[in-house]
């Protein structure tokens, strides 16, 4: 992947009105591995007692994380749409850390794209979440 | 025998407990969700909003977004049945400030989103169903539509860990 191609794909997910709302930075997008953070903020709390945040935020940039990282694969699909995700949650995220996920698509077929991520927070021993997802693809540019 | 409730006090006390349970939480009212009640069934409400948008060219709703609408709707709805009968009985009592502290909520295992249509820049609404609460764990099945409630543009099913019972 070229680096103008790395660029437009970096402008087109900052581009996301969601993403960026939620401040989302994708900071690595190559050959079918993306990694993008999501800052800490109370807007995504979801238990107001000890400040972790809810689990659909995490849903939200494991979703956006997965497109990337098809994006970005050598095989060049035009766009995508998520068919399935799936997120397993096997710990609270660190209330005040930011989350970094990072997804690699590791299959692509004429008509779907295969792609499993992992969420983190400073404890990159262990995982926050994992996520497995089915992903459409479109006409290959 | 005893009288039945006056009706202004029984939806008094289910709309409290309803607001207590979700207005607490930043990330249901970041997201803007509501819930329609009729009696005890709920129904999750997604307004449209900008910044909901996942892709500006169509444009949809974030996938994110969808997944976050139907775990929200899953979780009330699943808070909602098991803390039922107490909020029936008075054991909980929404509408006293501060003297009932937020329940614990259920916990998400995990979480499985079926993506059917893409979600259109507009109202999008959410049923959830129990389909088992034991003392431990919960299964549940939610349906999210928008213009047609025959036409699902996302269904999800969901695992969740019980918060231990107070007593």
């Amino acid at each position: 992947m070229t680096s103008s191609k790395v660029q437009v794909a970096r402008q087109f997910i900052e581009a996301i009105p969601h993403s960026r709302d939620l401040g989302m930075q994708l900071t690595d997008l190559e050959d079918g591995i993306a990694t993008i953070l999501l800052p800490y903020d109370k807007k995504l709390i979801g238990d107001p007692d000890t400040g972790v945040i809810h689990g659909g935020a995490v849903s939200a940039v494991m979703d956006t994380c997965c497109g990337a990282a098809v994006m970005s694969h050598p095989s060049n699909p035009g766009g995508t749409a998520t068919i399935d995700l799936r997120i397993d949650y096997m710990r609270a995220a660190t209330p005040g850390q930011t989350i970094k996920t990072v997804a690699t698509c590791y299959h692509v077929t004429r008509n779907v794209a295969f792609v499993r991520a992992v969420a983190m927070d400073a404890d990159e021993e262990n995982p926050v979440a994992t996520a497995t997802g089915t992903f459409t693809v479109e006409g290959r540019r | 025998m005893k009288r039945p409730e006056p009706v202004q006090v029984v939806k008094q006390r289910r709309d409290a407990a309803l607001t207590g349970l979700v207005e607490g939480v930043p990330y249901i009212q970041y997201l803007g969700i509501t819930f329609d009640r009729r009696g005890d069934e709920l129904t999750g409400i997604l307004p449209f909003d900008d910044k909901l948008i996942g892709n500006p060219l169509l444009p949809a709703l974030h996938g994110g977004v969808t997944a976050a609408f139907l775990e929200v709707t899953a979780i009330i709805t699943l808070s909602w049945s098991y803390l039922w009968e107490d909020i029936e009985s008075g054991a909980l009592d929404f509408a006293l400030p501060d003297a009932t502290p937020l329940p614990r909520l259920p916990k998400t295992i995990d979480f499985t989103v079926d993506y059917l249509r893409s979600g259109l820049p507009r109202d999008a609404y959410a049923r959830a169903r129990v389909n088992r609460c034991g003392r431990r764990y919960a299964s549940v099945h939610v349906e999210g539509w928008q213009d047609n409630r025959d036409r699902l543009f996302a269904q999800a099913t969901g695992h969740f860990l019980m918060p231990p019972r107070r007593d």
